[in-house]
Order: structure tokens, then sequence, then C-alpha cells
């Protein structure tokens, strides 16, 4: 049994802090995982990807059409990497776009977000505005733990909430709980609707 | 907890989530290394960031090195005088410590002496994909090669052991994946330290003139044939039997990729996977081909398992078919993963591999390239060339560019980037340039880079009377690669207080008289230095000085202090001085719905350097405060 998780962002989004916080949660509930990340080259506006297989797997890459679930923490970029996906995996897309210097220089535009959406069809795909329950809660930069709770309520995510609340406890000092669990708490319900 | 500290702990059997670059600094810990070194380079930068955090506490000494020849010759030293010492760096790290590399394998170690490469196969942020594992056969070096974060902590603690057991320096191969891939690792024990060591004279041995030089070789063959024992017989080489004929050799990375396809795909086949790979375990290669009826052989990059396979088979007339990269079926570019393996495999041994990748409906979508971050200093230094040389009417100027984030300025609409080789070439290429041809040359180096490899080329071109604008861009960091200190600052690799170097005073001490000191954000000021640079003749040097913006936010960011700006809409004429010249990654062109395109600024992105509101002629930006 194995689960194939693809986090899928933009430079300073917090894609490698959210997928690491998975990635403990997973130590805590006692199965194996892996992860690969990259770093370098500029540190906000690229892409950033991290692949993530939960169950008994060695690779710490995940391969084309073995993710079950990606997370995509901006539209476009959840876009990108649909070919690791499977048809009936689950997308979980955070709708507010960043648009890169490219579009806005005059190359290619940035497409209208309902076509990129309807372009998963076949997968389930599940759509929050991520950035716009941060922005509300007080701080933008909490995003990424929205995007978390929303994947812990997916059906098929293999680990249990309190598994992924006690590593998010873990990564950030005592003052910032209550924020982050709340981000938690509203990606969670953000979903459940 | 403070940073790291989980690295620290002395609870054998503990198991954490590490970065593989974190758990190869938990092995250290574990061989009692006491004694490292290095100069940043993705991917191996993350090992030093640990070492900087815990080093002190952990009772070692760490320095990062002006460059990796430096670290090299430090940690020698170290080894020489009794202690363990690890030495690290990016896979073209090992180019610039070659010299001293190759030399320490004839002089030889006293304390294990462990060198960490890097290599990057498929370039994620590199100038090239060299496979330094011919640098083991090159020098006659031995050589290991980790898979996983739980092997980079166990080999590195057997790779001292190997070192101390053959007075020779251990070449510690790793690739990005490895680097950065995070896994569960256990911990051992801790080890213990040395303390301060003791070098005892012995020129014969550690001096290789000529006439110590001609027996040192012979002696280091010697020293390999004991290490080939070794590898053949290493619990870091072994064999997973599942029956059937086929077998497959692999090593590094590429063994994670063949354990799950053979999985998946319920191949039958035997896996020797190699840990210790130079020298060539000849016998138990040997023994292993001559025990199926098919070998394939899976590496990265260079064919060097299948090649030395191949010479053992032809040696030993085994004649079992062999597949490789030499025969077509596995790529020598780039990086692997389970489908370059599965198409490979399924090729070879005619399998059919089903396709299950998900294919969306297409659209048309803007590439996302790296670019500088919102509030870059670079970004406004090299808008203000780019503007100085317009109102100049400078057409054809060579820019010769470095190695760091600054290199990105190679994008529209700086294009402030021609010509690149490595670490510190921007100054020696471009000596080259203002006497091979009569255009203007400007060369940009950053700080760090300056102080790694750029000196000597400055030395080069004030003695050679060159022509050209050299601009040093001083962000206060080593920033690409995470933030590390150099000897600019007035602190060490141990986070301690330390003397530094003063650029200026060191571009003057060389004899340079057209120097000037400028802050990037003055966008005016930045403008006026390049426009008197470049109608001076003879050299002349820009520093433009200002904190790297990530070190500036973070500082805002724990004071609780945040700003951004705004386009009032009011004022703005959509002229696209911010957008289309400064190009500022937060800000954005938006169709609204009244159909016309206005720009704007992404709150989530600005970081409140303010440059766009300093350079719009229409006073149209404005700063908001948040917190």
């Amino acid at each position: 049994m194995k689960t194939g998780i693809v986090f899928a962002g933009v430079g300073g989004q917090g894609v490698l802090t959210a997928s690491s916080i998975i990635g403990v949660a997973a130590l805590k509930a006692g199965v194996n995982v892996t992860m690969s990340e990259v770093h370098g080259m500029a540190q906000r506006g690229g892409i950033v990807v991290t692949e993530m297989n939960i169950g008994d797997v060695h690779s710490t890459l995940v391969g084309d059409g073995e993710a079950d679930i990606i997370v995509g923490f901006e539209p476009v970029e959840a876009y990108r990497v649909l070919h690791k996906a499977h048809p009936g995996s689950s997308v979980v897309v955070n709708t507010e776009p960043i648009v890169p210097i490219t579009a806005s220089l005059g190359k290619a535009k940035y497409p209208d977000v309902n076509e990129v959406l309807s372009a998963m069809e076949g997968l389930n795909v599940y759509t929050l505005e991520a950035t716009e329950i941060a922005r509300k809660l007080g701080n933008v930069i909490t995003m990424n733990i929205v995007m978390l709770g929303a994947l812990t309520a997916l059906p098929e995510f293999p680990l249990d909430r309190e598994h992924v609340i006690a590593a998010i406890k873990d990564k950030f000092p005592p003052r910032h709980h209550e924020i982050n669990i709340k981000a938690f708490e509203l990606g969670e319900q953000a979903i459940k609707k | 907890m403070p940073k790291y500290e989980n690295i620290l702990a002395d609870e054998p059997g503990r198991k954490e989530f590490l970065l593989g670059n974190e758990a190869v600094v938990r092995g250290a810990l574990e061989a009692g290394v006491d004694f490292a070194s290095t100069y940043p380079g993705t991917p191996s930068s993350e090992i030093g960031n640990v070492l900087f955090y815990i080093s002190k506490k952990a009772g070692l000494y760490f320095e990062f090195s002006t460059n990796e020849k430096v670290a090299m010759e430090t940690s020698a030293a170290a080894s020489a005088s009794g202690l363990r010492a690890l030495v690290f760096f990016k896979h073209v790290g090992l180019n610039v410590a070659a010299d001293a590399f190759m030399s320490t394998a004839y002089v030889g170690t006293n304390g294990g002496l462990v060198v960490l490469t890097a290599d990057d196969p498929s370039m994620h942020s590199s100038q090239n994909e060299q496979d330094n594992r011919l640098y083991s056969m090159l020098a006659n070096i031995p050589m290991v090669e980790p898979s996983s974060p739980q092997e980079m902590k166990d080999f590195m603690k057997e790779a001292f052991e190997l070192s101390e057991k053959l007075k020779l320096p251990v070449l510690f191969r790793t690739t990005t994946r490895v680097n950065h891939a995070r896994g569960i690792v256990e911990y051992g024990e801790l080890g213990k330290k040395r303390g301060k060591g003791y070098f005892e004279k012995d020129p014969n041995r550690y001096v290789p003139v000529p006439e110590n030089a001609r027996r040192m070789h012979r002696e280091l063959l010697e020293k390999m044939e004991k290490a080939k024992e070794l590898a053949n017989s290493s619990p870091l080489n072994r064999i997973e039997l599942h029956g059937g004929k086929i077998g497959i050799i692999t090593s590094g990375v590429s063994y994670n990729y063949v354990a799950d396809v053979v999985k998946s795909l319920g191949i039958n086949a035997n896996i020797l996977k190699l840990g210790f790979t130079h020298p060539f375990p000849d016998a138990l290669v040997k023994e292993f081909i001559s025990s199926v009826d098919k070998v394939i052989v899976v590496e990265e990059l260079e064919p060097y398992l299948e090649e030395n396979t191949r010479v053992l088979a032809q040696l030993h007339n085994i004649n079992v078919p062999i597949y490789g990269k030499l025969d077509g079926y596995f790529p020598r570019a780039y990086e692997y993963n389970v489908d370059v393996v599965k198409t490979a495999l399924g090729k070879i041994l005619d399998l059919k591999i089903s396709d299950n990748s998900y294919r969306a409906k297409e659209i048309e979508l803007p590439s996302r390239p790296p670019v500088l971050c919102p509030g870059c200093p670079h970004r406004a230094t090299y808008y203000a060339a780019m503007m100085a040389l317009r109102q100049l009417k400078i057409k054809d100027a060579i820019i010769t560019t470095d190695i760091g984030c600054y290199t990105l300025g190679i994008q529209k609409p700086y294009e402030m980037a021609d010509y690149l080789l490595c670490m510190g070439s921007s100054i020696g290429a471009a000596v080259g340039f203002s006497k091979a041809t009569d255009q203007k040359v400007i060369g940009f180096v950053g700080d760090s880079t300056f102080f790694h490899a750029a000196i000597p080329g400055l030395i080069d071109a004030y003695h050679n009377n060159a022509d050209l604008v050299y601009v040093i861009l001083d962000n206060r960091t080593t920033a690409m690669t995470g933030h590390q200190p150099h000897p600019g600052l007035p602190m060490n690799g141990m986070g301690e207080k330390a003397p530094y170097v003063d650029i200026e005073k060191l571009v003057r001490g060389i004899g340079i008289d057209w120097v000037r000191t400028v802050d990037p954000y003055n966008v005016q000021e930045t403008i006026n230095a390049f426009k008197d640079a470049l109608r001076h003749e003879g050299i002349s040097v820009i520093i433009a000085k200002r904190e790297c913006a990530l070190l500036w936010d973070a500082r805002r960011r724990k004071q609780n202090e945040w700003w951004v700006y705004e386009i009032n809409q009011d004022k703005c004429t959509q002229c696209g001085l911010c957008s289309d010249w400064l190009a500022c990654a937060a800000i954005f062109k938006k169709v609204d719905e009244d159909g016309k395109e206005r720009v704007y600024i992404n709150d989530a992105l600005c970081d409140g350097c303010g440059v766009c509101a300093t350079i719009c002629p229409f006073n149209a930006i404005e700063k908001k405060v948040i917190r």
C-alpha cells in the first residue's frame, strides 16, 4: 500500500514547509515516507515541486501516473504536474493565481482559472480560496497550512489529522500554534463543505 | 528547540525525518568528526548550514572556507594532524579543489579524511552535470555511494573507518536526489572526538618533491590493491536474491528506482547493490555476473559501473549479455526516475509497460522561470545598468556574469548575461573580451564569488591595463545557497565574531583608483555611477551594496513590521516602467471587468522595497502599512 503525493506551487508559498510537515506526521504515525525537494536558484517566484511517497517505497520521486493526490498551491502549477496523476486522483487547488512575470511581459497570457479547472475532468477536484482564507485570518503566510487542512480532509489521505496537527506544532514555536491550527481547521472545513 | 538540535540528540535508536544532507552530518558526528570545511554549493549547502548551527555545541571546528581548494587544504592538514576531517562541496567544487585533492592521494592521511561531492544530474542548480565518480579513478581514491538518507548517515561512519584503514581520503559521492531526499533515519551512538591533534613532522611522507612523489605513486597503487580487497568484502556491497536469471547491478540513487520498478512489475531479478564502488569490487561482480543469464547495469550519467563490468567480463571470458548505456538502452544525460528505469527494463526484457498517467486537456500556459525575488537589490542594479547603457546609446556591450542568484539577470528585460564559465570567470573573461574586441565590457560578480575566485582575475585586469567596468554585487551574504557568511562579514562558520575584509579597501589595495560604492535602491545614483564608469577609460569598479532582501524581510517579520506598496489607479497612467522595465516579480497586469488592462502589485509577494515607487514618474505607487 502506498500513496503518492505531489505538492506544487511557487517559491515563497511555503511548499517545502508544508510537505515536510506531512513527512513528520508519517513518522509520528509509524509509516515509511520518502520525499524529494529541490533547492537552489532564486527562492521566490519560481516553480517549487515536492514529491512524496507514503508507504513501502524506496524512490523519493513520484512516477508519472503514480500521484494519488496533487496539492496545488497555485492553479497553473497544479495543472503543470497533472501528468503525475492518474484518472481518479484527487486534486486540491488554491484558486488564487500568482501571475508570473512572463505573462506580464506579454508572452503567453495567464489563463482563466475556470478554464484551468475545467481541464481537470476525470479527477476529483477540490477547490478553496486558501490565500483569501489566510489573508482574512490575519497572515497570508499561513496559506500553506490552510492547504494542509484541506489535504488532510481528503478521503484517501492516509494519515490521521492528530498526527498532522502534532507535526504542525513541532514545526512552529508555541506562539504561532493558535493561528496555524486555526488555518488548518479552516482548510479542513473548506473541503468538507 | 533550537535549529537542528535534533541532529545532536544522544539517543541511539531515535528516528527522525531528515534531509539527506542533515543525515550525513549525523553520520559524521557518529564517526566522531573533529573538523569540517566547505564552500557552499547546491546540492551540498545544507550540510554547512547544519554545521553552522551545531558545530560549537558539538565541539568540532567548522569553517566556510574562501573556496573549495582552501577547504580541501584545511581539512587535509587537520587529517595529517590526526583528526577526523570532513570536506564537502558540490560537484564543480571538486574541480576547484582538484589540485589539492589529487595530491592528498599521494601524501595520504592520518586521521580519517572524507571528501563529499554532491553531483547534480539534470543540473537543477548547476552549469554542468559531470559525474565525479571519474575523479576517484583519476586520483586513485576509494569511493562510496549512498542511496538514501539512512545510508548517508551509515556510510559516513564506514567512510571514516575506511580512510583510516587505508591512510587515504575517501570520496563520498552523492547526488541531488540523495542530498535533497527526506526519509526516516534511525540514529546510532555519537562518536568520541579527539579534541586537538598533533602533527608529527615527517617531510618524506608529507612533501611530494619529485623524489618522494615517485615513491608515493607506487605506494598509492599498493594501497588501492588493499582497498580492492576491502571493496570485495565490504558490507556496503550486497546482493538481493529474488531468484531467476536476471542480474541488475546498480549504485546510488538508481538503486531506489530499480528496487521499486522490479517490485511493481514483478520482475524476477537479483540485484547487486554497490555502495563501495571504487576500487571496483571485481571478485564480487565476477561471481554475480557468472550466476545469471543477463546483466543489466543501471546508473545515472557516465557508464562507470558498466565499463568496469564489461572489462571484467572480457578479462575473465564470461560470456553473458550486458545491457546498459553503451548499447543505448539507458540514457547518459539527466537524472533517472522510475519511469526511465521502467522504460529501459521494458525494452531489454520485452515487457509491456502500461501508462496510467492522466492527460489533461491542453491549455496554453505562461512559463514560470526562476526570477530575482521581489525586493532583490540585483534587480535595481540591473535596471540601472540597463538605463545607463540606453542613455549612452551603447548597444553591443559585452556582459560577463558569474555564479549566483544574479545570473538570472540573463532574463528579459535586463539581458545582463552574455558569457559565463564558472565561479570567478566574470573577470578573467572580461579582461579577455576587453583585449580581444573594441566593445564595452561590463562584468558582474557577487560578493561571495568575488572572494572565492575573482581576486586573481581583478589583479590580472589591473596589471594588464584592461578597459572594463567591474560590478561587485555586495548583498552581504552568500545568498543563492541559503545565506552563509563569507569573508566580507563579521561572522565565521561557527557563528562567532570574526574579522572581515572590506571589499572597497581590498580593491583600492590592488591599486585601482576608480571605485564607487552605491546603494542600488538609490536608482538615480546607481545609473549615474554606471554612466561615469562607462565613460572612464581603464578599469572602474562599482560596488553595489545592499543586503539580500530575504534577510531584510526575515528581520522585519520577526519584529512584526510589514508594509507593501500598491498602485493608486487614479494616478497610474499604465506607462509600464515598473511592470515592463523594472519587471519586479510582484508586479503583474490584469484585465479588469471593464475590459481594460491595469498594472497591480501582488500583496503576497511584495516585500516593500519601494524601488518601483522611486522610479514611478507619476508618483502612483504608494506605501501601505500592514502592521
